[in-house]
């Protein structure tokens, strides 16, 4: 529920700290948000779609958790709108539409492919492609320069020579 | 050289990404309701429980409607300035009392004042659904057609309301005018 002012500079954001963490301090004397217990669907059905479509929806609140797993006040009331939606005989499309036209894409685990994901669906592929092709890339030049070339008869010379004065080795 | 060359060029690039994103902050979400009409609400009043009040009663003026709780720390820190931007009398703000009970969202207006032209109850968070509401403070300005045209999430400091608020304001109520 709280937040760094955006634009108030560092200071602000310490300020803003220090009333956060103090608030922590005296949490017990902070008025509470009104909590309705959250009342599960006594159909069967309805609760598994819940469970398998709030794994794919994020929490707004604590960002890195998913509507299923998160225990905050605005989870629970998204899961209970989504209840209310299923019994009125929603699909999860509907549902999917009807969260993303008030919270925007950022509510999905899974990103939409739109020209602005592009990058983030294929990018690791170009990655792939460009890494292997400048793997061969770098194997094929390494090959052409390792090809043998036979010795001139003058370096054969002196490789002999050189073999030659070797002591206490045989020589052919 | 090349060869040092690339990868010191990937750092750098890299870097300068990484320092990009260092600086904003990913609980600030986009709305993707600006420029649409703002949702429809009835809602009781909090300072007058029989009568109700609707985003339609606002029609043909620009004004603020500012997300609140008693239970919002960070609404504290803002109320102060909500006082003196309500007294500057540039622009209506009509609060969305989210989440609250009654008893305490009336004594932070009697403990603290009340900058609020009227407040609605938003008891459940369900109009807070409707206009996207994941974290209160949070205020949206809306023009004389209903449509939402800005969204600050987090309080309203007076950075924030010389900088970002006033000039939307000040521009709707030019746009207003010339019609």
């Amino acid at each position: 529920m709280t937040r760094p002012a955006n634009s108030g500079g560092k200071l602000l954001f310490l300020t803003y700290s220090m009333v956060v963490l103090l608030s922590c301090l005296f949490a017990p004397f902070v008025k509470a948000q009104v909590r309705e217990e959250e009342v599960p669907s006594d159909d069967p059905v309805i609760e598994q779609r819940l469970t398998s479509l709030s794994r794919e929806l994020r929490c707004l609140q604590c960002q890195n958790q998913t509507l299923a797993d998160s225990p905050a006040g605005l989870a629970a009331d998204l899961r209970r709108e989504i209840r209310i939606q299923m019994k009125a005989g929603k699909s999860d499309q509907e549902i999917i539409a009807f969260l993303t036209q008030r919270y925007g894409d950022f509510i999905l685990y899974k990103p939409r492919v739109t020209y602005t994901t592009y990058l983030l669906w294929f990018g690791p592929f170009v990655l792939l492609v460009g890494g292997l092709y400048l793997l061969f890339y770098y194997i094929k030049q390494r090959r052409d320069l390792i090809i043998e070339k036979p010795l001139s008869a003058d370096e054969h010379r002196r490789a002999e020579e050189l073999l030659a004065s070797l002591p206490g080795k045989e020589t052919t | 050289m090349l060869r040092y060359l690339i990868p010191l060029v990937i750092f750098i690039v890299l870097a300068v990404f990484l320092a990009i994103g260092l600086t904003r902050d990913p609980h600030e979400l986009k709305s993707v309701l600006i420029n649409k009409p703002a949702p429809t609400f009835h809602l009781q009043q909090l300072k007058a429980p029989d009568e109700t009040i609707s985003n339609e009663d606002m029609r043909g003026k620009v004004w603020l409607l500012n997300v609140w709780a008693s239970w919002c720390v960070a609404c504290r820190d803002e109320h102060p300035y909500l006082i003196e931007y309500a007294k500057s009398g540039v622009v209506p703000i009509y609060g969305l009392n989210y989440k609250d009970r009654r008893e305490d969202a009336l004594a932070t207006l009697e403990e603290l004042g009340d900058p609020y032209t009227a407040s609605a109850v938003d008891f459940d968070g369900r109009v807070g659904i409707d206009y996207g509401v994941y974290g209160a403070p949070e205020t949206y300005i809306i023009d004389q057609a209903g449509m939402i045209r800005y969204k600050h999430v987090g309080p309203m400091m007076p950075d924030v309301w010389k900088d970002k608020i006033l000039p939307v304001v000040q521009e709707l109520n030019r746009q207003g005018a010339a019609k």
